[in-house]
């Protein structure tokens, strides 16, 4: 049961091959047996997962059962649940059970996914290597050593690692399309105001935006139907209709327009992820898409400029961790202050201390103008380059990284050289734009990364192309060894 | 330009971040090296370009009818709070 697809196993409980209780029982066991190696998990919710099955048996015999029913599922645990433990990855939220619900999870839950757990992310989202989190480092299901990405390093890896066939993510500089990438799965990040963010933790509110891991694109487009669409409570949400997903899959790709974006096949990229992406650009030519090449000349400044915007909405947005609400606080503080900065500065670590004093400064007095200021011009000309590529391709193709997975504690001691690893995905949230990152070749045994990034709401068209690339290709079944 | 010891100690009182003596250096160094990498955007020429002030252009950010939505959960709520009395979130005395 653990390697089937989502579409599989909607099949095999409509069919009664096996119960939404046996499913969540083998996948529950998976996840305890995996866990010390792993550690993909925050929490693991055993109890509430089989009686969310039992339920989801009996609707299923009732014939009453919306289209994800029994489908195991785990939350990035930056998604606020009711009455479960919302930790953010962090100290300061390590005790923190939500009184709410995020309408992501009461979305998927009202289409009769089953939760089995929150998973293990960098701490407030702020990392690209799982190394942040306050729960330890998530370790990649290919090879222990390695990191898995991040910020959504335990949903990717859990998907990986075939313990849930698929997981929710957030995405604010490439959080959830470069952990897809270094663990071989599919990872779709949606336009900025098409997922709800009322109830997911914020880290940059203007960057931020949920979406979904999962291994084929097919079951990207199975969960993100219901998770997508019109919120009130989020201002930032859009709306608009949502397509479906499912049925715009085998859509055929002639006269398909590519633009391969030339400033990411520069001297940055392995040339042996270079050399995959062209044969898998080759097989989507082949279908009948038509290849060019194009240039946006700002994109490049993408690193310096998210890095000043993130951390600034950062420094914002963390300004509600006081101690006296929720989350840490400090034993016996002196006065209100000393309240304040021992809560915040033992609670938080050390990425995330960095990022709020990034942020600090960059808005502070005197500063404003020559840097958040000059980011937010530098920001419109990368969406303008973008919006011109538009005019031409329906599609942008590239790298989703640099290079495959490295070392745990490789990249800690510089945080600019972690930074860079987001340099192919950050465009894409500067602009906005849906991106879509899928499995396209091995490299020394590691997975490498095709992103496709298409114009706002074009998610049905970026997971037309995904889904029709696995149909001629097997990249994405591949599992690793030890966990197939 | 580059921060200095006191500089960082600035920035983490207006953040009210509590640093150890022995942190203040390296957020020195590692900040300096990201304020380094954000200073490549002097070289961008943007006179004239308006700040983009939302991921999708034409939009704003939507305002609600001003309608009371939410009810009164302040007991649910206090439970997360570290110290809390008669309905009231404690806090170390403010005026002596």
């Amino acid at each position: 049961m653990h390697s089937e697809t989502v579409a599989q196993l909607q099949q095999g409980l409509r069919a009664r091959k096996y119960s939404a209780v046996e499913l969540t029982r083998a996948l529950l066991a998976r996840i305890e047996r995996a866990q010390p190696e792993l550690n993909t998990f925050i929490s693991i919710e055993s109890e509430a997962a089989l009686a969310a099955a039992a339920a989801a048996d009996r609707r299923l015999a009732a014939g009453d059962a919306p289209a994800l029913t029994g489908i195991p599922i785990a939350h990035k645990d930056i998604f606020c649940a009711a009455g479960s433990r919302t930790t953010c990855g962090s100290k300061m939220l390590a005790n923190f059970i939500s009184p709410y619900d995020s309408t992501v999870v009461a979305r998927l839950r009202a289409a009769g996914a089953v939760v089995l757990g929150k998973t293990n992310m960098d701490e407030f989202a702020m990392g690209s290597s799982n190394e942040t989190s306050h729960f330890g480092p998530v370790r990649n299901p290919w090879n222990l050593k390695l990191v898995p990405g991040g910020s959504s390093g335990g949903s990717a890896a859990a998907v990986a690692a075939r313990l849930v066939p698929a997981a929710t993510a957030t995405d604010t500089g490439g959080s959830i399309r470069q952990p897809a990438a270094l663990c071989g799965v599919t990872g779709l990040k949606p336009t900025y105001g098409r997922v709800s963010r009322y109830g997911m933790i914020a880290f940059a509110s203007s960057l931020d935006q949920a979406g979904v891991l999962a291994r084929t694109a097919e079951d990207v487009a199975l969960l993100l139907r219901p998770m997508a669409g019109f919120d009130p409570r989020d201002s930032t949400s859009v709306e608009r209709e949502v397509p479906d997903y499912q049925a715009a899959l085998n859509q055929p790709l002639k006269g398909l327009r590519i633009g391969l974006l030339k400033e990411f096949f520069d001297q940055g990229l392995d040339p042996r992820i270079e050399a995959l992406l062209r044969t898998a650009l080759e097989q989507l030519r082949v279908q009948g898409a038509t290849l060019t090449d194009v240039s946006l000349p700002n994109l490049p400044l993408s690193v310096p400029t998210y890095y000043v915007v993130a951390p600034a909405e950062c420094s914002s947005n963390l300004a509600r961790f006081d101690g006296v609400r929720f989350g840490y606080r400090c034993e016996n503080p002196r006065d209100l202050k000393d309240l304040y900065e021992r809560s915040r500065g033992e609670g938080f670590g050390a990425e995330v201390k960095r990022r709020i004093m990034t942020g600090t400064y960059v808005l502070s007095a005197g500063y404003y103008d020559a840097y958040y200021l000059k980011a937010q011009r530098v920001r419109a000309l990368i969406a303008a380059d973008f919006e011109r590529a538009f005019g031409t391709v329906d599609v942008l193709i590239g790298p989703t990284t640099p290079a495959v997975a490295f070392e745990i504690g490789a990249k800690t001691s510089d945080p600019v050289t972690m930074y860079l690893n987001d340099i192919y995905t950050i465009g894409a949230n500067l602009a906005g734009l849906p991106a879509v990152s899928i499995p396209c070749g091995l490299v020394d045994g590691l997975p490498a990364g095709l992103q496709i990034v298409g114009p706002h709401f074009s998610e049905a068209k970026l997971l037309n192309v995904a889904h029709r690339y696995q149909q001629e290709s097997d990249w994405h079944q591949r599992a690793p060894e030890a966990y197939r | 330009m580059s921060l200095s010891r006191r500089d960082i100690e600035n920035i983490a009182h207006l953040a009210r971040l509590g640093l150890s003596d022995a942190e203040v250096p390296v957020y020195a160094e590692s900040l300096n090296r990201i304020i380094a990498l954000v200073g490549e955007l002097d070289h961008a020429a943007t006179e004239g370009v308006l700040p983009m002030s939302h991921p999708l252009p034409g939009l704003t950010q939507r305002l609600r009818a001003d309608e009371v939505t939410e009810s009164d959960q302040r007991e649910l709520y206090q439970r997360n709070a570290a110290q809390v009395m008669a309905g009231l979130y404690l806090v170390p005395k403010v005026i002596e």
